[in-house]
């Protein structure tokens, strides 16, 4: 067996990496395939309390590389997934402690147990970015319909490609269709049509996102009933099964008071 | 936006804006040149231009220009005829 590396990046910080990686592990691991997620933001580390495994975490990432642990032991398992398991970030330590050719050992190793290895890639594009894509066969990357987000992806696509490790696949997050209706929002197609790149998910803002990240469960895992947010995850992790999944239509949920709004402010 | 919004002064809508403004400095930061960088360039060429042909430094325009993968520049610049007959640009 050999597991697919999937890094999640996209240069600016606060779009939602660390979330997205969080609920995308938790989907591919609903459908029965073995994920170990890797928190690779050194001294910054968060997936462990988006995915609520904080109080669990004894060893983690610089430990298993400079030798104080076995990876095994440094894999916390999810129990309320058969197989999903959180590699913690060091918490006191920083990026150098990691090398790219220290995160291909990691992953060569886990590739053997794992189906998916989804690796949180940090902010930036200095050693924390290059230790995050070095092992990655696919990476995704997140961006906001915003300005200063869709440059930085832009940025991103570029050092990819030069890396060799493109084009890589878009997620689009917090997307608010009744700001795109009304012309206030930069479209999915915007997006699309400057960064060139293929979609494979667009995540619509959604409290439900942060009310399950408040639980450290990820909506994901939690199906908030009927959210739309959870049911994109479960999309992204279809697509990266190969499977072809429509897009959501999130035009259709706008009530008739939005849509009244609409048509005033087009006229 | 139309004529007919630009005639009651609408504003345009903010999503057109960022798009706007996100394919110009994407313009720029793909190429790696910044506006400076395009004025000396400008400078530069109508040094050379000068030299051999007629031309007013004012009317030049430099640009940096995407068409989907690639990025060129684009100078244009309007040269002087002293009788006033002819017109002709080089680009």
């Amino acid at each position: 067996m050999s597991g697919k590396v999937i890094t999640i990046t996209s240069g600016k910080g606060g779009v939602g990496k660390t979330t997205i990686t969080a609920n995308i592990a938790s989907a591919l691991a609903m459908l029965g395939k073995k994920v170990v997620a890797i928190d690779a933001d050194i001294g910054l580390r968060n997936l462990d309390v988006v995915m609520g495994l904080e109080n669990r975490i004894v060893y983690d990432l610089v430990d298993v590389i400079e030798g104080r642990c076995r990876l095994r032991q440094a894999m916390i398992k999810d129990k309320r997934q058969p197989d999903l398991y959180l590699i913690p970030a060091a918490q006191t330590r920083d990026k150098m402690a990691v090398s790219p050719s220290d995160m291909i050992l990691v992953c060569d190793e886990l590739r053997q147990e794992m189906d998916y290895i989804i690796i949180d890639s940090p902010a930036g594009i200095e050693r924390g970015f290059r230790n995050a894509i070095a092992p990655s066969d696919e990476v995704l990357i997140v961006t906001n319909p915003e300005v200063s987000a869709v440059r930085d992806a832009d940025r991103i696509i570029g050092l990819l490609e030069s890396e060799e490790k493109g084009p890589g696949r878009l997620i689009l997050n917090r997307l608010k269709p009744d700001m795109v209706a009304r012309g206030d929002m930069l479209s999915i197609d915007d997006v699309l049509d400057i960064l060139a790149v293929e979609l494979i998910g667009v995540i619509p803002e959604d409290e439900s996102i942060l009310i399950s990240s408040n639980r450290g469960t990820p909506v994901a895992m939690s199906g908030a009933n009927g959210s739309s947010a959870s049911q994109a995850f479960r999309n992204v992790a279809q697509r990266l099964q190969g499977e072809t999944v429509p897009f959501i239509d999130l035009t259709a949920k706008s009530g008739l008071l939005n849509r009244l709004n609409n048509w005033f402010s087009k006229s | 936006m139309n004529w007919f919004e630009r005639l009651l002064g609408k504003q345009e809508k903010s999503g057109t804006t960022a798009k706007q403004r996100l394919q110009m400095v994407l313009i720029h930061d793909r190429a790696d040149v910044s506006p400076g960088l395009l004025e000396q360039i400008k400078d530069d060429i109508i040094e050379v231009i000068a030299k051999r042909l007629e031309i007013n430094p004012d009317t030049v325009v430099v640009n940096l220009d995407n068409t989907s993968q690639e990025s060129r520049l684009v100078a244009e610049i309007p040269l002087l005829q002293p009788n006033g007959r002819r017109r002709a640009t080089v680009q």
